[in-house]
């Protein structure tokens, strides 16, 4: 790594943590059981919106009712979505006359978006109309996040509660999350987005003149679309010159924005932010990063606040950053180092002032190596998967970290909400073992650890894991599943093991390479995606209701502290061990493999 | 190797033996059922046999000897699980052999009324039922448990305690327990029948050693979760490693899928077969140790909940102090000498027989030499000590030598037309605020001084609660005491806290106070006074000797009747918890070593690149296999004296225990496995095997 990575990392760091406290302290406040400034200020919208939906804000609801809350709501969204799709044709704002979207599509797309992962099958430009993407997948995107932080809200009061029957009011909390947090930020992100160039029209597409005329390889087709062939068997081909561009356009802004804040990563453009409508600058593209990570960041600053001890929220952020820190560098250093089928030839790979060096397939320019590897590892810790650069370029070893970091089971900040109860999870865990080793009945912020929250958090942390080995076997056996990929040997493994990585942990990102527009991917992805999301959120819900109904163990000098070095240190352990345990024998089938080969 | 468990841990020949042909038996799929992670062992231990035969017929898809030798080293990994389990079990069983030598029927003398002349009918012990009453007289046995209505004897408990010098039994108080299958030496005794038969001390005692009652604790269920879960997702990882390796095989074209024997043995390498195989030995071992400690505990749970304990409740006499106060110094009124002080003090206490005055006599020998006097060649009249009077002494000739508390003496001086001096009256009173007990000491109408009687803490007492305090548990002593001298006497033992003036009443309230704040409470006693307070306490030790109903209110009874017991039962809990959670940690770490020797032998032909990671530089794939399934059974056997005898418990901070143990355990439990696997591959090669 060159001085000049290390500074783009560091500079985001800094900038990251001095915002922790700020928005933590503001979420504490939105969330608070008690009336104070930030929901009085909002109080009449609020109320307003309780009155129109019928809520009644004052109900206290145990986990079950708050499960089934969050259940019905999201499984509509997934239904509306769906039917937006089907009909988008003859709905307006569809400027280019898109086609109603095929149902294995749009179902993927739906639970998708619901489940605030993002994984496109689809290209935006090319498939979606502006009112599906407004009305469709920006709406969703703000309320796939708002349930993640609800949910997450209602975990900490378990923690928080002492002999309550209650865990809060999903509505409450939903319209809390949109209203106060996810709105203004959103609102906030896509000024400065806009400032920088980003698009927000409802024009029509634009075709310009190209600068340089250039000309492509086109298969020909006949009439039923398939390749024509010749005698001996080959596709005939034709070259086809291109003199003009189709530029699209669109309300691009206000849905990236909330994509990067609500670590939903769905672009509005299929290049996604590597698009130059979507991520024109270095400085747009240090928003993005910083706007994935805000919210994440702050929530574990209000879970301190929320459990009655910051150093509590603290450690739990400092775990994310011991594993998310080297990680970052390895994929860094692993780019910057350069392809290594390339080392040994006449290829100067070294970063000087005239070239960036490295691996620079796959990046974008204005970002470079460090902006793109930052990126990368940003969008894979967080379960954003926006992309800025191709993942299926970067190096094996580049390659292996983002893989890895969605296969933690996106608990490292991972998606709002849904991140920090997912290390929660963990948490309940590695408290359970080092309990054992203290010689007592394990207590996690004062709440006994005992065989139910085992079970919960058992199966919060199996659930993801079982998705991702099961999936990429039924990938691999199946013809339908294998058809798609792009590379043979390990990379194309990886392209596969990426895919349902990237679905299981509800992350979206694409390693690219894998053609997954297909019935068997949209729906093998769906079903990975859903489950993911949804069985793991509930068991999150029973555990707090379980805690919940607890009553609070007062601390002694025989209880783990939970908020030391050392307790960050086993966390860390439980959390890479888990996975490296887990994915050690796949993962030296694919990037393990193809870097050890690609040296030799 | 059974040698050195032998040597580790006291294991005889024959309950090795034994252990081992359990070994056998316990491979009862219904058995192994019970442990996720063993059941898995079994199912794979079968497969691979299954592989071997194919093998042996000719379609094998590995070499017949590579099947063979991994097969039978993964039923050794479940004989070595079910072999700790048998040893663990093996102490408990032959105890219980013993005590059930001591259950037998006899004919018991069965009384029409509570009256030792009643008429008696011979009864065997079988038929006798709650509230018959029965005479046992001196040789005989007692023939239920029971409690003394009538007489006092001295009786032989070593079957039941071990210990075989003869304690007394009496009617009334809270020595009138007395158990079945113990022996009257001397003198006879009426007993009420308190328990039918099958329910007995005796039946209870034999069915906790045996552990035929065995239930898995709450906590033990929370690790069987925790581990089902990592050998859930062992078994997908593996499961699906298949179709990964076929694929890949396609993908590169070149080499072989793995084999099925090697993703059993790599599944049987990762899944926590460690910890899996001597979970229930730990428990077992953890009442057992308690069973050694003399303490027979009503279940699992309450040895676990034990380890939980936040408040210790200690009576100060017996556990604190030694039973007695004991004179320590004589401190004479103004103008008075000494050694006339002491040698009155002594007369007055010579037909004294309670351990304070024998105390006092001891002291003036000590001090001056004085020899105890005849009190008869006195023509002594010895005056005992009344509830109205409130002092006791001696009138010989025209002495009249008196002791007794400060306003008793003082009651005794003015009706004698005196008074107390002021400065014997301070004197005493700083006594008394030092915690200990003045006796004032008159001859005639004058004081002669005061005596300074001591509660004597036991040697070693302060040291045991600081480390109590460093292990988070805070320590209340319970005394009948006035606040003044509590205060002085928790000062000098270290106790966090005292309950001074303390009636059953106060004790139950101060226990539900402390559970109220969610702490759990543990306690000692004896008397039926204790009763209400025992039931309440989470963790409630009795004494053996104490009352019946003492006895069924607690969740412990100590044998030895020693309160002190109470923080060995809990280092015994705490202990048992720490060794669990000391095995999963080395079990879950020593899969990184597991790793780096399959996986590169796994996927040798498809990916010869990954030899790269075989960093232990085994001999062959196949040795590379072997060792790691060797290792993993190997180490059972050579954790069992660890499961068994636990992990060395010190009286740590959380933190810093949680630090070491890691650092043991945890780094341990990655690098033994390298080495392990390495020095067993090398053995292969010599042997030929690899």
């Amino acid at each position: 790594m060159t001085t000049h990575d290390f500074l783009q990392v560091g500079l985001y760091l800094v900038v990251l943590l001095l915002l922790v406290k700020p928005v933590g302290s503001y979420m504490a406040l939105v969330f608070a059981d008690t009336p104070n400034r930030v929901t009085r200020f909002g109080g009449g919208v609020e109320r307003a919106i309780y009155r129109l939906c019928g809520i009644r804000a004052d109900e206290a609801m145990g986990w079950k009712r708050y499960a089934l809350a969050m259940l019905l709501f999201n499984v509509l969204g997934v239904l509306v979505v769906y039917l937006l799709q089907r009909v988008q044709p003859w709905l307006p704002l569809n400027p280019q006359h898109f086609a109603a979207v095929s149902p294995d599509s749009a179902m993927n797309t739906a639970i998708s978006f619901a489940s605030n992962t993002n994984w496109q099958g689809y290209a935006g430009e090319s498939t979606m109309s502006y009112l599906t993407q407004m009305l469709g997948l920006a709406v969703q995107n703000f309320l796939s996040a708002a349930t993640g932080i609800a949910v997450l809200v209602a975990v900490v009061r378990g923690f928080s509660r002492r002999s309550s029957l209650s865990i809060g009011n999903f509505w409450v909390d939903l319209t809390r999350s949109t209203l106060y947090v996810l709105l203004p930020l959103s609102l906030l992100m896509t000024l400065l987005l806009v400032s920088q160039g980003v698009v927000q029209n409802f024009k029509p597409y634009v075709d310009v003149p190209v600068v340089q005329t250039t000309s492509y390889t086109e298969t020909v087709k006949d009439a039923a679309g398939n390749a024509v062939k010749d005698a001996a068997g080959h596709e005939v081909t034709r070259e086809t010159p291109v003199t003009t561009q189709t530029l699209p356009m669109g309300p691009a802004a206000s849905q990236i924005a909330i994509k990067m804040l609500g670590t939903n990563g769905g672009g509005f453009f299929n290049a996604n932010s590597a698009h130059p409508y979507e991520n024109p600058t270095p400085f747009s593209n240090f928003i993005e990063m910083l706007a994935i990570l805000l919210i994440p960041g702050g929530l574990c600053y209000m879970f301190g606040m929320q459990v009655g001890d910051r150093r509590q929220g603290w450690a739990i952020l400092a775990t994310m950053l011991v594993i998310f820190i080297p990680l970052t560098i390895a994929l860094v250093a692993a780019e910057q180092a350069g392809n290594p089928a390339l080392h040994g030839l006449a290829v100067d790979q070294h970063a000087s002032a005239l070239q960036a060096g490295g691996n620079m397939e796959g990046k974008e320019t204005r970002f470079g190596i460090a902006a793109s590897g930052l990126f990368a590892a940003i969008t894979t810790a967080a379960s954003c998967g926006a992309v800025n650069a191709m993942h299926d370029s970067l190096t094996p070893l580049g390659g292996l970290v983002p893989m890895w970091l969605m296969q933690l089971g996106e608990v490292i900040f991972g998606g709002v909400g849904s991140g920090l109860y997912g290390m929660l999870a963990f948490a309940v865990v590695a408290v359970f073992i080092a309990g054992l080793m203290v010689g007592r009945t394990p207590e996690y912020l004062g709440k006994k650890i005992e065989a139910y929250e085992m079970k919960m958090a058992s199966l919060a942390v199996l659930l993801p894991c079982a998705l991702v080995v099961i999936g990429t076997a039924i990938a691999v056996m199946t013809p339908a599943g294998v058809a798609g990929v792009a590379n043979p040997g390990a990379h194309g493994f990886s392209e596969i093991l990426y895919a349902v990585s990237s679905a299981s942990n509800n992350n979206g990102s694409a390693f690219g390479g894998l053609s997954a527009n297909t019935p068997f991917w949209n729906v093998l992805l769906g079903i990975c995606m859903f489950l993911a999301r949804f069985p793991l959120t509930i068991a999150m819900l029973a555990m707090a209701g379980s805690l919940a109904a607890k009553r609070h163990v007062p601390e002694s000098a025989g209880t783990l502290p939970t908020h030391t070095p050392l307790f960050i240190t086993l966390l860390a352990c439980v959390v890479v061990v888990v996975g490296a345990l887990t994915f050690l024998p796949a993962l030296a089938l694919g990037p393990i493999a193809e870097s050890l080969m690609s040296g030799h | 190797m059974t040698a050195q468990t032998q040597a580790a841990s006291g294991f005889s020949r024959e309950l090795v033996l034994t252990a081992m042909a359990d070994s056998f038996r316990k491979l009862s799929p219904r058995l192994q059922f019970r442990n996720p992670v063993m059941f898995v062992v079994l199912v794979c231990s079968v497969l691979t046999t299954l592989l071997w035969m194919q093998a042996l017929a000719g379609h094998g898809e590995a070499p017949t000897g590579f099947i063979f030798w991994v097969s039978l080293w993964l039923w050794f990994t479940l004989l070595f699980a079910n072999f700790a389990e048998a040893l663990a079990e093996g102490r408990g069983k032959a105890q219980a052999n013993a005590l059930r030598g001591s259950r037998k029927d006899v004919i018991a003398k069965k009384l029409a009324s509570a009256d030792r002349h009643a008429a008696i009918t011979f009864t065997p012990s079988a038929e006798l039922r709650t509230g018959h009453h029965v005479l046992v007289e001196a040789g005989e046995q007692v023939p239920g448990d029971g409690e003394v209505v009538v007489g006092a004897a001295s009786v032989d408990e070593s079957a039941i305690t071990g210990e075989s010098a003869p304690v007394i039994r009496e009617s009334g108080g809270d020595r009138s327990a007395v158990t079945g299958g113990t022996r009257v030496l001397s003198d006879w005794l009426v007993v009420r029948i308190t328990s039918n038969p099958g329910k007995s001390f005796l039946d209870r005692m034999i069915a906790m050693v045996e552990g035929s009652k065995r239930r898995k604790t709450p906590n033990e269920i929370a690790l069987t979760i925790l581990l089902a879960k990592f050998t859930l997702i062992f078994l997908l990882a593996c499961a699906t490693l298949l179709p990964y390796s076929i694929y890949s095989v396609q993908a590169a074209g070149i080499g072989h899928p793995i084999t099925l024997t090697v993703l059993i043995a790599l599944l049987v390498c990762l899944i926590p077969t460690t910890i899996g195989a001597l979970l229930s030995a730990i428990g077992i071992a953890g009442m057992d140790r308690m069973i050694r400690a003399n303490v027979i505990a009503t279940s699992g749970r309450a040895v676990e909940a034990a380890g939980d304990v936040d408040v210790l409740l200690l009576d100060k006499t017996g556990t604190i102090t030694l039973g007695n106060r004991q004179a320590v110094a004589f401190h004479p009124a103004p103008g008075i000498d000494e050694k006339i002080m002491a040698e009155a003090a002594q007369l007055a206490s010579l037909a004294d027989e309670t351990p304070e005055g024998r105390s006092i006599v001891v002291l003036a020998k000590e001090n001056f030499g004085l020899r105890e006097q005849q009190l008869e060649a006195m023509h002594a009249q010895f005056v005992p000590f009344t509830a109205q009077t409130r002092m006791s002494g001696v009138d010989f000739g025209t002495r009249q030598i008196r002791k007794g508390a400060l306003d008793a003496v003082e009651k005794h001086l003015e009706s004698q037309g005196s008074h107390m001096p002021p400065l014997v009256k301070r004197m005493a009173e700083d006594i008394a605020r030092r915690g200990a007990t003045p006796l004032i000491v008159t001859e005639g109408s004058r004081a002669l001084g005061v005596i300074e009687l001591k509660d004597i803490v036991k040697g070693g007492i302060k040291e045991r609660f600081a480390e109590m305090r460093k292990m988070g548990i805070k320590t209340i002593m319970i005394t009948g005491d006035n606040p003044l001298t509590a205060a002085a006497i928790a000062a000098e033992a270290g106790v966090d806290d005292f309950l001074a003036e303390a009636t059953p009443e106060a004790k139950l309230k101060l226990i539900r106070d402390i559970q109220a704040e969610n702490r759990l409470v543990a306690m000692c006693g004896d008397g039926t006074n204790d009763a209400p307070a025992l039931a309440q306490a989470d963790v409630a030790v009795a004494m053996n000797t104490g009352t019946q109903a003492a006895k069924e209110a607690g969740n412990m009874v100590d044998l030895d009747s020693n309160p002190t017991k109470l923080i060995e039962v809990v280092e015994i809990g705490k202990q048992m918890l720490i060794t669990r959670g000391a095995l999963t940690t080395f079990s879950i770490s020593n899969d990184i070593a597991k790793y780096f020797a399959i996986i590169p032998a796994a996927f040798a032909t498809t990916y010869p690149a990954l030899n790269t990671l075989n960093v232990m530089h085994l001999a062959t794939p196949q040795s590379a296999i072997l060792s790691a399934v060797i290792f993993n059974a190997l180490i059972i056997i050579f954790l069992i004296p660890l499961a068994l005898k636990g992990v060395k418990y010190r009286a740590l901070g959380a933190g810093s225990l949680l630090r070491r143990n890691l650092l043991v355990y945890g780094l341990g439990g990655i690098v033994v496995p390298f080495l392990g696997i390495k020095i067993i591959d090398m053995l292969l090669v010599l042997c030929g095997l690899a």
